[in-house]
């Protein structure tokens, strides 16, 4: 019995890379829309109306705390049975960037948070405006504790796609079964696969890395 | 910050190709597996499952859970029953004399052959339709159930059949399964989605993830039955006989296998089940 | 959607059911990802020659796979090259490795976080690397990795979902069998099966910020 044959990944090259552009698509358009929404949620969350805070905090508390395959399984059949209909595709990236938002805001925030409030009130004393201080004084400190974190969390969204496969969200995982299904050689298929996320994951890593040595070193 | 990202690129690079390099070392190219049975040359190989079947005193058999009439759990007593459960529950009679003496695990398409082959489970029976590609992977027992891949549909759709098929529908199936090929065969212009297993894809279905659902007449009729919203269009477009398989290999398994089978067609055991999970008799 | 007909006790109990099996699975995991991390972690902290440089390497490369496609590698792809285990052993094992890579990381991190002065002083008081290793670093590292480590048993805990992908009974196998008796029941399912993931996780994101809270 074959169990190892490399030529499965010329053979079904077309569909790898078909797989592998939805996976990166479906990523990158679920962090976009985790950052924008995780930028509302952490507004939300420091701003001065309370209940503007418990919305935001249960938001991201109720989403922290439940699996990813619950959130897209409630965009994939949850939302149609209320006359809702997203295909595969649509309801994984969905699912995908309302999970990922959460962590976003508690980073976003956490960054915020960082920065002494002796600063900001600094700031303004010598003169600058509230947003002067927040783009001058805040934000550039923030970015230092946001922006690794915005970056493990784009590595988590590249490896938690792997779930469009279960929605038939046409994704590296999906063409993947399907090549495993035809070509009975599921070791080198799953294993080539393997290597398409590491193509993705292992320089966002590597990236990640560097700036958090980076920020680090400028702090001490 | 240049020489950041040159040094975090390099560093990729590097990881990258010694992570490539160690997979094509650790394989090689077509190798062959060492645990299954080299095309059944060996004599001791041949009666390996059915020794090592007696000797725990209990059958492994793959079946499905999630298809109704064939194999089907309830989620109140989380019992599985069908048609298949009760040829699985023969063969631990037969080979065991007890036909409690069985283990069942949930299999799907997409992982029956793989958990054969690694000697998870001795057989699958598992609404397995015999192919020539199979063959090669898997020995097949005789032909113990009769087929045909056919489609499911909401009551008022248009589609009336394989000829409605086009390029703007969906059409539902499940992966590893014939019915998935053949239809990309049959209806080359229809968009086809695959899902885990018959449940899932059945699911989809009713959430309105796709226009029909595709498998074999008998799996679409227990659908049918568990939701009258459905029904069977088109008649059956291909034939879909029904095997029970077993490592490669495994002639004195396979053998008893199909003396069970004709023994239990002699004594109207198989009619009996047959009418019990169709409602209708064997043709 | 039907939530009479969703929670009937029958219904409930085979959602409960396969929650008992998350929690085992979960807990097995737990324990092995904690010793697999310590012990990765530590060794790659404390930079022993080429041993630590391949811990680095295979923890950094299992950190950077889909956890869905290690799962099912290790239950029913990796199986056909004869390293065999049940569904169960195989969702265990695959969790194992995952994250316990991740706890590695916080293991290694936590290690370098502590003060290169106690490190000093406990060398010039006498004691060998090993010595400052076992009293010093590890348990003053511990505590200060202790948040991020049980934010990472809450992950461990949500990622058991994804052995539906080998067919484990576990609780969102069980919400996919139930949906699939009657697409009425879909929703309820979900609602449930959420409620049961959000007691346990919060209760211990409650225990990870006390924690934290207690180390400044």
């Amino acid at each position: 019995m074959v169990i190892w044959d490399s030529s499965v990944l010329f053979d079904h090259w077309d569909r790898y890379m078909q797989g592998f552009g939805q996976t990166v698509l479906a990523s990158l358009l679920a962090l976009i829309g985790s950052l924008i929404i995780g930028t509302i949620i952490a507004i939300l969350r420091i701003s001065p109306y309370r209940w503007l805070n418990v919305f935001g905090a249960a938001y991201v508390e109720f989403l922290r705390n439940i699996p990813l395959l619950v959130v897209v399984f409630f965009f994939f059949l949850g939302l149609p049975s209320l006359g809702i209909p997203l295909d595969g595709f649509s309801s994984g990236t969905i699912g995908l960037m309302v999970y990922t938002s959460s962590f976003i805001a508690e980073a976003i925030r956490a960054g915020i948070q960082a920065v002494p409030k002796g600063q900001t009130e600094a700031a303004r004393s010598s003169g600058l405006s509230y947003v002067q201080s927040m783009w001058h004084v805040v934000l550039p400190q923030a970015v230092k504790v946001v922006l690794p974190a915005v970056g493990n969390q784009m590595i988590n969204l590249v490896k938690n796609s792997a779930i469009l496969g279960v929605v038939a969200g046409l994704d590296l995982m999906y063409y993947a079964d399907l090549i495993s299904s035809d070509t009975f050689l599921p070791i080198p298929v799953y294993t080539f696969v393997a290597l398409f996320y590491l193509v993705l994951t292992v320089p966002l890593s590597m990236a990640v890395h560097y700036m958090e040595r980076r920020f680090a070193r400028s702090n001490a | 910050m240049k020489n950041g990202f040159t040094r975090t690129f390099k560093q990729s690079v590097a990881m990258l190709s010694l992570i490539f390099i160690l997979v094509l070392a650790a394989c090689g190219n077509n190798a062959t597996g060492g645990n299954a049975s080299e095309g059944g040359s060996s004599s001791e190989a041949g009666g390996a499952t059915l020794a090592a079947i007696k000797e725990r005193d209990k059958l492994i058999a793959g079946v499905k859970y999630d298809t109704k009439l064939f194999g089907l759990q309830d989620p109140a007593t989380g019992n599985v029953e069908g048609f298949d459960i009760d040829i699985a529950k023969a063969l631990a009679k037969k080979i065991l004399g007890d036909e409690t003496k069985i283990e069942l695990r949930e299999v799907t398409s997409k992982t029956r052959i793989p958990l054969l082959q690694s000697g998870e489970i001795d057989i699958i029976i598992a609404t397995m339709t015999i192919t020539d590609e199979r063959k090669q992977q898997v020995d097949f027992s005789d032909v113990y159930f009769e087929a045909g891949q056919s489609l499911l549909v909401k009551v008022d759709s248009p589609i009336t059949g394989l000829e409605s098929l086009n390029k703007d529908t969906k059409v539902l199936a499940v992966k590893g399964s014939t019915s998935a090929q053949n239809i990309r065969e049959k209806a080359p212009d229809a968009q086809v989605l695959e899902f885990e297993n018959y449940q899932d894809a059945f699911t989809a279905l009713r959430a309105g993830q796709g226009d029909a659902l595709t498998t074999d007449n008998a799996i679409l009729l227990g659908m049918q039955q568990q939701d009258p919203n459905y029904h069977l269009v088109g008649g059956n477009f291909t034939d879909e006989p029904y095997g029970m398989a077993i490592k490669k290999g495994e002639t004195e398994f396979v053998n008893v296998v199909n003396e069970l089978l004709s023994e239990m067609k002699e004594s109207g055991e198989y009619d009996r089940l047959y009418e019990q999970w169709m409602g209708v008799k064997p043709e | 959607m039907d939530f009479a007909g969703a929670y009937s006790w029958p219904n409930l109990r085979f959602l409960l059911q396969g929650f008992w099996m998350t929690l085992q699975v979960a807990g097995l995991a737990i324990v092995f990802s904690f010793i697999l991390g310590v012990v990765l972690g530590t060794i790659r902290y404390a930079r022993i020659p080429v041993l630590s440089t391949v811990i680095a390497f295979i923890v950094d490369t299992i950190r950077n796979l889909p956890l869905l496609l290690i799962i099912f590698f290790i239950g029913i792809v990796l199986p056909q090259t004869g390293l065999r285990l049940p569904v169960f052993w195989a969702a265990v094992v695959g969790l194992s490795i995952f994250e316990g890579a991740m706890i590695a990381e916080i293991v290694r991190s936590g290690l370098s976080s502590v003060d290169k002065g106690q490190v000093e002083a406990a060398r010039a008081s006498g004691l060998s690397y090993m010595q400052t290793l076992r009293h010093i670093i590890l348990p003053l590292g511990l505590r200060r990795m202790s948040p991020p480590m049980v934010s990472q048993f809450i992950a461990l805990i949500k990622d058991t979902s994804l052995a539906v992908i080998i067919s484990l009974p576990e609780l969102m196998r069980n919400v996919q069998v139930l949906s699939g008796s009657s697409f009425a029941y879909v929703i309820p399912a979900l609602i449930f099966a959420s409620l049961l993931y959000f007691t346990v996780n919060y209760s211990l994101s409650l225990v990870a910020k006390r924690l934290e809270a207690r180390q400044t």
